[in-house]
């Protein structure tokens, strides 16, 4: 039994490496780190998805399974996400808010992108240090902020919707600015550089040179915002004013403790699946953008990937 | 015509936008941390700096050294976030020098299943976790299964039987579930970017593969490791939802249950705003070391673009 082993070994292996060498060789097949990786994301997804099942629970439970129904979602009279309005208004106002910061914050960070690329001189340092300060601000710090500010000097917009918004939009205008300004460092100077020597005006320079080639970073900028938008809980929470300004993290906040039931699963699932499509929606948009740029499969992704950071 | 005009045209409204409503709302803190209350107990700031109180501050920074109501609550914040760091670079980096060196013709989906949770709400991703553990939860029945809560019980880690009234560990781990995807994606672009070259050449000088993994790899991820963990630890800080959700008991409150509730929950608005000011000091070291990287790293894509 020895003696036929090695004639049935393949030869790129001349001998089993032991436990030691496959976790430590570099250039093996790291099993440990494999488990470890699956097992990971095992971890960080099961959780979720089991969320969702329970969402279609018939019963009333979130604890075990329970059939299949749509009960939770529209068919039950009072407690379904259709039918209960506290629900259906945190759905609404979520998707209402994220539509209204995607639409000031893409336009007002392209801009930004654009005007500070070219300012170079005093200010400038600090113009630019205020603008990476929001992304390492921790969220809480800045509702507070928001919160004192619209409740002293700012009353006169007051807590609210709109408070909301511009919260929202604050913090995101520094994810715009920092998509669009990738995008503009991979297309270089020299385009501007040549429209300008054949004698465009600069403001040809911008809208018929430099946005049509931001078309998809500010496309992957819109897609970001509304995904940080849905995401956000902290600043609405402060900013709001009441029940009719209550978002869905809000609402799963509020209600996570106090015995809800599978509606508020399946209130959180029909959010994830407003945020997967936009998410899909955007890369369809991105590759036809990208297309006459690239040519092969998959570097739309890849771009989009880039352009998110 | 000079052509200087149209670019500072288009940066002004982003510039007033935010130093409008970043720049002045945390002077907004200051002024309130500064200020003064009425007679309701309702905050009065003070935007003039030399009608400054000092009164709250004081009596926050007296609070929060030793003896003081939040020195206990700041210590938990501290041993919480110096914890689930480390566990998240224990599971984090293992999964990132996977997905970047090792995962082969599965990278494209490791990659795209690890960003997945970028995609789930936070809230959404804590509240799954509040459905598990619950008293006839999957993880709980799965925990009871493997005997964890018996012997987290045993080594002190498990207080009782139930995993959401308060319990330490339980936190820790929710933390380390919802950030640690933010750490995983910078490591991964710090080891991704480590040229193999390097490495065999480690070994070809006879390295050992634990030598030059500790003497290369780890170096070289350095800058991108030590931004991951400033990423994570920074919202961590500012977390209040995480131990409401998970716990919702004094037992586990951190510094953001602290601010939040003076804030949001009780007549000591300005008390709460000058924790938020002591925080934001604390905080500021780190966050100029990773603007720093952040910086550097740009002009570094600039030079190769």
């Amino acid at each position: 039994m020895s003696t036929t082993a090695p004639s049935v070994q393949a030869p790129a292996v001349p001998r089993t490496a032991t436990w030691r060498e496959r976790i430590s060789n570099p250039w093996g097949r790291p099993r440990f780190l494999a488990i470890t990786t699956w097992l990971y994301i095992l971890w960080s997804l099961l959780p979720v998805l089991l969320a969702i099942r329970f969402a279609f629970n018939s019963g009333r439970s979130r604890t075990s399974l329970q059939g299949w129904s749509l009960r939770w979602f529209w068919e039950d009279p009072t407690l379904s996400v259709f039918n209960d309005p506290t629900l259906q208004q945190a759905l609404k106002h979520s998707i209402e808010l994220a539509l209204i910061v995607m639409v000031v914050a893409m336009p007002l960070g392209t801009a930004l992108a654009l005007g500070m690329r070219r300012w170079i001189g005093p200010g400038s340092g600090v113009a630019n240090i205020v603008l990476l300060l929001p992304l390492v601000t921790p969220e809480l710090v800045f509702a507070v902020g928001m919160f004192l500010l619209f409740t002293t000097a700012f009353g006169f917009i007051g807590l609210g919707t709109t408070a909301q918004a511009i919260g929202q939009v604050t913090f995101t205008l520094s994810w715009v600015v920092l998509i669009i300004r990738g995008r503009l460092a991979t297309i270089g100077k020299d385009v501007e550089e040549a429209a300008a020597d054949l004698g465009a005006p600069p403001m040809h320079v911008v809208g018929r040179v430099l946005l049509p080639l931001l078309v998809p970073a500010m496309a992957a900028s819109l897609l970001v915002a509304f995904a940080l938008s849905i995401d956000d809980f902290v600043v609405s929470q402060y900013l709001a004013s009441g029940a009719d300004t209550t978002t869905v993290p809000m609402r799963i906040y509020s209600q996570a403790r106090g015995g809800p039931t599978p509606a508020l699963n399946a209130l959180a699932t029909i959010m994830l699946l407003v945020s997967l499509l936009a998410l899909v929606l955007a890369y369809v948009v991105f590759r036809a953008l990208t297309r006459g740029e690239q040519s092969d499969r998959g570097s739309a992704f890849k771009q989009l990937a880039t352009d998110l950071g | 015509m000079s052509s200087r005009w149209i670019w500072r045209l288009l940066a002004i409204p982003g510039l007033v936008w935010l130093a409008v409503f970043f720049v002045v709302a945390f002077y907004a803190i200051i002024s309130v941390g500064f200020g003064n209350v009425t007679t309701l107990y309702e905050p009065v700031p003070h935007w003039n700096p030399l009608d400054w109180n000092v009164g709250y501050i004081w009596q926050a920074i007296t609070n929060v050294l030793p003896g003081g109501d939040t020195w206990d609550t700041f210590l938990r914040t501290i041993i919480y976030v110096v914890v689930a760091v480390i566990l998240s670079l224990a599971i984090g980096y293992p999964v990132a020098w996977y997905a970047a060196r090792h995962a082969g013709r599965w990278r494209g989906l490791i990659l795209v299943l690890l960003v997945l949770p970028f995609w789930i709400s936070y809230l959404m991703r804590m509240f799954a976790w509040t459905n598990l553990l619950a008293e006839h939860g999957y993880a709980t029945r799965l925990l009871h299964a493997l005997s964890i809560d018996t012997l987290f019980q045993k080594i002190g880690l498990l207080d009782g039987t139930d995993w959401l009234g308060g319990q330490h560990i339980a936190v820790i781990m929710a933390l380390v579930y919802g950030y640690v995807p933010y750490l995983i994606l910078p490591l991964f672009a710090a080891l991704d970017r480590i040229d193999q070259r390097h490495i065999e050449a480690a070994r070809d000088l006879g390295a050992s593969p634990a030598g030059a993994f500790w003497r290369v790899v780890v170096p070289l991820s350095k800058t991108g490791m030590l931004a991951g963990i400033v990423l994570i630890a920074l919202p961590m800080f500012g977390d209040y939802y995480t131990p409401d959700l998970i716990s919702g008991s004094p037992k586990t409150a951190i510094l953001g249950n602290a601010i939040n509730g003076y804030v949001q929950g009780g007549p000591d608005k300005s008390l709460g705003a000058a924790l938020t000011l002591l925080m934001s000091a604390f905080l500021l070291v780190f966050m100029i070391y990773y603007l720093r990287v952040v910086r550097a790293d740009q002009r570094e894509m600039a030079q190769h673009a």
